[in-house]
């Protein structure tokens, strides 16, 4: 363990930590936009800029590791008017239309300049201007919002290994983009988008479905295959809205495209609503004690001439486990045979 | 399960998808990991950057082989023949781990080590179309690992001799002393969010919830006691026993709950003519499935968003499921619909909440007993978990097999039911696509998914599409001994010359039409969707 101070708090923390990692293990707040901790660090934003005794310039805290004895100190007025004049020039070159921004409520950028109480910018100048390639049906990219931080062309190399975007150009013009500005076509796994700090990427299903502050959160786990995915379903007006997902989980916050952008199903059109019993070969719509009953007596009628191993029951690996073993019982217990099996347990 | 079930005692995967960072080998063999089962595939990009070594057995050149050291792509239904190869490759060279096999395993002897004689890298290659040298350097890398994991999906265990498959998995796991340690094990990808679950709560028709045995009089009577009833110790029928049941009008009723077995088994016309013969086919669900379709009482139930309850993942997790949304109309929760059923069939099963089911499992399994929602709320636990303090199991068999030893099992190649020849020339394989969802009935209700997957295709090697005159999207007519479909032509490289893909998530071109309902594995009972032989004409 190496001992450090930061803020006059001594602390101790393993060797090859960074500075920005012992200060959040310990609870103390360094503002940042382009790290993430589960992605190499990086050094881009310069948002964590700390001081350290003894070293003529600030440093990044990102990508700064500790060493025995070092002195910092995470905020003063030196830092803190370098942070500021960050997020103004940023702010400089952002359309500031927060009012009908998407991210608004859940953007890092909107948060530091209300920390930092930018109503005014000291900074004018040309503007990027950059025409919408978005013919994709999953994320929506609008790169006037992009700040360059590079988490979005990080994670989907660095995680998701597929490269489909990078920083092209330099300066003013750098901008992220597919292979020769072309539109997107990747795994829609959305990593990008939930990494993005501000509204340059968007979740196009999630689209004018309701701000963040009405939005309820219900944790649950992901329908499709076994992977066990955490979900966040993001409910509004009981609708799910979006999804998300919490890093401290078996899937460390990654989702795949139909994780993450796969969940319109639940209230499709098609959904079956009322029972149906057939009749002539034709589905009627039925109450459910009609159904139940003609169930019942059906199954009674044949348990009753045929023995109960004339009836069979397949469960589903899409149900609950309290659903399956429910099912299981019914069959086993309430029909009395053993003829119960579901298609994938192989 | 079948197969791990004899070796250890218990089938389930044996370690912890995190615990594949912590590897020093990966071997994925039939399992197209980056597409059917991503996140897992996001652990083994992370592990190779960390410096683990990555072999990939597959007869397609699957995503994953991007990041892979050795690639080896063996034709169809050849797995026995290659892991029989690398095995006689680490016997030859005396690199097998003689203390873990002479105090953990029970097996290795002369008639197993015999068998493996005949099977040279030499003459692996005139079966598998794999380089011997690659074999050779494949089985090296696998055994002079410190920590090697086996990962596998219905690549190894969807033919009709998948059981034989996964016991040579598991042989060369034993033999390397690969098991009861983090980072290695014999790991079955499961492809459904609740498979494990499923198995795990019985509906299987041999075992009581926990594996517990139906034809096991204690088993039957601790049953009979906890659920007050009178059991059967007749072990039941297996899904593809009950289609042939019905049609042979041996089977009368059905009741079929979120499962689509028109089109998710093989031979849809047989699987069709065996429901039609039903007297009575009820199926609870939440879309009119095709299998619905031919119903006479469909009953509207519960998506995943509308209910809680738990579910049980790939690396045996039990998980929080919490209800987000309304039912749609006067759907119902698939538990109260079992319940009310059960009712009228004069067993009540008055359970007031998901909970009390979940208490009730407890009770019934030890390997769940420790688990309660509370518990589960975080991040959930790993059975088995006994006791309420117990932390839960990330990877099995530290402390020994439940079997007692683990079991080598000798096992000769078997070439698969069909092979091609004149009038069906090509080696059919079927499977999932990144996009998509089994059959389809979430997922093609999902405009943007829809949008870029709308239908089915056939992955054909450039060479063959060259010789058959096709282009991309060109209509073909795919025949087998079953049937015909007709889909659009995708040339691609990533099946090698004689071998075609289709994923079978279409219903209205489905893979399973062509596929064939017999020749199941002999103890698995599971169908062989990974090789059947067709003929393709354009259309």
């Amino acid at each position: 363990m190496i001992k450090i101070i930061i803020n006059g708090k001594q602390i101790k923390v393993q060797p090859d930590t960074t500075i920005l990692d012992a200060a959040r293990r310990n609870d103390i707040y360094i503002p940042t936009i382009c790290d993430d901790p589960r992605l190499e660090p990086y050094g881009g934003c310069r948002l964590c800029l700390v001081q350290i005794k003894g070293m003529p310039r600030l440093v990044s805290a990102c990508t700064t590791p500790v060493t025995e004895g070092m002195e910092v100190e995470t905020t003063n007025d030196q830092i803190e008017r370098q942070r500021r004049t960050i997020v103004e020039l940023l702010l400089s070159d952002h359309p500031n239309d927060c009012m009908v921004c998407e991210k608004a409520g859940d953007c890092t950028l909107q948060e530091l300049a209300y920390f930092y109480d930018l109503r005014a910018n000291r900074f004018y100048g040309e503007r990027r201007q950059y025409t919408k390639k978005d013919l994709n049906p999953f994320i929506q990219r609008d790169m006037e919002k992009c700040i360059l931080c590079g988490k979005c062309v990080r994670v989907c190399e660095e995680v998701q290994g597929v490269g489909a975007i990078d920083i092209s150009s330099r300066g003013f013009t750098a901008k992220v983009t597919p292979p020769f500005e072309k539109d997107l076509d990747c795994e829609f796994c959305g990593q990008c988008v939930s990494l993005c700090p501000t509204g340059a990427l968007m979740g196009k299903e999630a689209l004018g479905r309701g701000r963040q502050k009405d939005v309820r959160k219900v944790e649950t786990i992901c329908p499709y295959c076994g992977c066990g995915c955490n979900l966040t379903l993001h409910v509004n007006r009981d609708e799910v809205v979006s999804v998300s997902s919490r890093p401290d989980t078996v899937n460390e916050g990654w989702l795949c495209v139909k994780g993450r952008f796969g969940y319109n199903f639940i209230k499709s059109p098609d959904r079956l609503k009322t029972p149906l019993i057939k009749k002539d070969g034709v589905f009627v719509e039925a109450s459910w004690d009609e159904a139940f009953q003609y169930v019942a007596d059906r199954l009674i009628a044949i348990k009753e001439k045929n023995g109960p191993d004339a009836i069979a029951g397949l469960s589903s690996a899409r149900c609950t486990n309290e659903e399956n073993y429910l099912f299981q019982k019914f069959i086993r217990a309430g029909i009395g045979t053993n003829n119960v099996d579901h298609c994938a347990r192989y | 399960m079948a197969g791990l079930a004899t070796v250890f005692g218990s089938g389930a995967m044996t370690n912890s998808i995190a615990e594949i960072e912590k590897t020093d080998v990966m071997f994925v063999i039939g399992s197209n990991t980056k597409e059917n089962h991503p996140i897992v595939a996001l652990r083994m990009i992370k592990a190779k950057k960390k410096g683990a070594k990555l072999i990939i057995a597959d007869p397609r050149r699957v995503p994953l082989v991007r990041f892979a050291d050795i690639w080896m792509q063996h034709r169809p239904g050849t797995d026995v023949m290659l892991l029989n190869a690398m095995m006689h490759v680490i016997m030859k060279e005396g690199l097998v781990d003689k203390d873990f096999i002479a105090s953990m395993t029970e097996g290795y002897d002369e008639a197993f080590k015999k068998n493996l004689e005949d099977f040279t890298p030499e003459a692996a290659e005139k079966v598998t179309g794999v380089p011997k040298d690659t074999i050779i350097k494949a089985a090296r890398m696998y055994v002079e690992a410190d920590k090697a994991g086996i990962y596998y999906t219905m690549g190894i265990t969807q033919h009709s001799h998948g059981t034989d498959n996964v016991f040579s998995v598991a042989n060369l796991a034993l033999m390397t002393g690969n098991l009861g340690k983090e980072g290695g094990g014999v790991n079955p990808l499961r492809g459904q969010n609740n498979v494990q679950g499923a198995t795990d709560m019985g509906c299987i028709p041999n075992n009581y919830p926990g594996y517990q045995g139906v034809s096991l009089p204690a088993m039957k009577e601790k049953f009979e006691e906890l659920w007050k009833a009178k059991l059967s110790d007749k072990v039941g029928m297996t899904a593809p026993d009950m289609l042939a049941a019905a049609e042979k009008g041996a089977l009368k009723a059905m009741y079929i709950m979120g499962e689509n077995p028109v089109v998710s088994d093989p031979d849809m016309t047989h699987t069709i003519k065996a429901l039609k013969a039903l007297d009575l086919l009820v199926v609870q669900d939440i879309f009119m499935t095709e299998t619905a379709a031919l119903a006479h009482v469909v009953l509207p139930a519960s998506s995943f968003a509308e209910k809680s309850g738990t579910f049980t993942n790939t690396e045996r997790r039990v998980q929080r499921v919490r209800a987000a949304t309304n039912l749609p109309g006067q759907a119902m929760e698939d538990s109260r619909i079992i319940m009310e059923l059960s009712k009228r069939m004069n067993y009540p099963m008055p359970y007031q909440s998901s909970e009390e089911v979940f208490q009730e499992i407890g009770r019934a399994w030890p390997a769940m007993a420790g688990m309660s929602y509370s518990r589960l709320d975080a991040s959930g636990l790993q059975w088995p978990c006994p006791t309420r303090e117990h932390p839960g199991t990330p990877h099995l068999f530290s402390g020994g097999f439940p079997r007692g030893k683990g079991r080598f099992t000798t096992v000769k190649y078997l070439p698969s039911l069909e092979q091609v020849d004149k009038e069906f020339p090509f080696l059919l394989t079927t499977g999932r696509l990144l996009f998509q969802y089994h059959t389809g009935g979430m997922t093609r209700r999902v405009k943007p998914i829809d949008a870029v997957s709308h239908e089915s295709y056939i992955e054909i090697n450039p060479e063959d599409a060259g010789m058959l005159s096709l282009k991309d999207g060109t209509p073909v007519k795919v025949t087998s001994r079953r049937g015909s479909i007709t889909v659009k032509t995708k040339i691609s490289k990533r099946p090698k010359k004689g071998v075609v893909f289709i994923p079978f998530h279409f219903h209205e071109a489905a893979a399973n039409m062509l596929t064939s309902g017999t020749g199941l594995d002999p103890v698995a009972k599971i169908p062989s969707f990974k090789v059947s032989t067709v003929r393709i004409e354009k259309a």
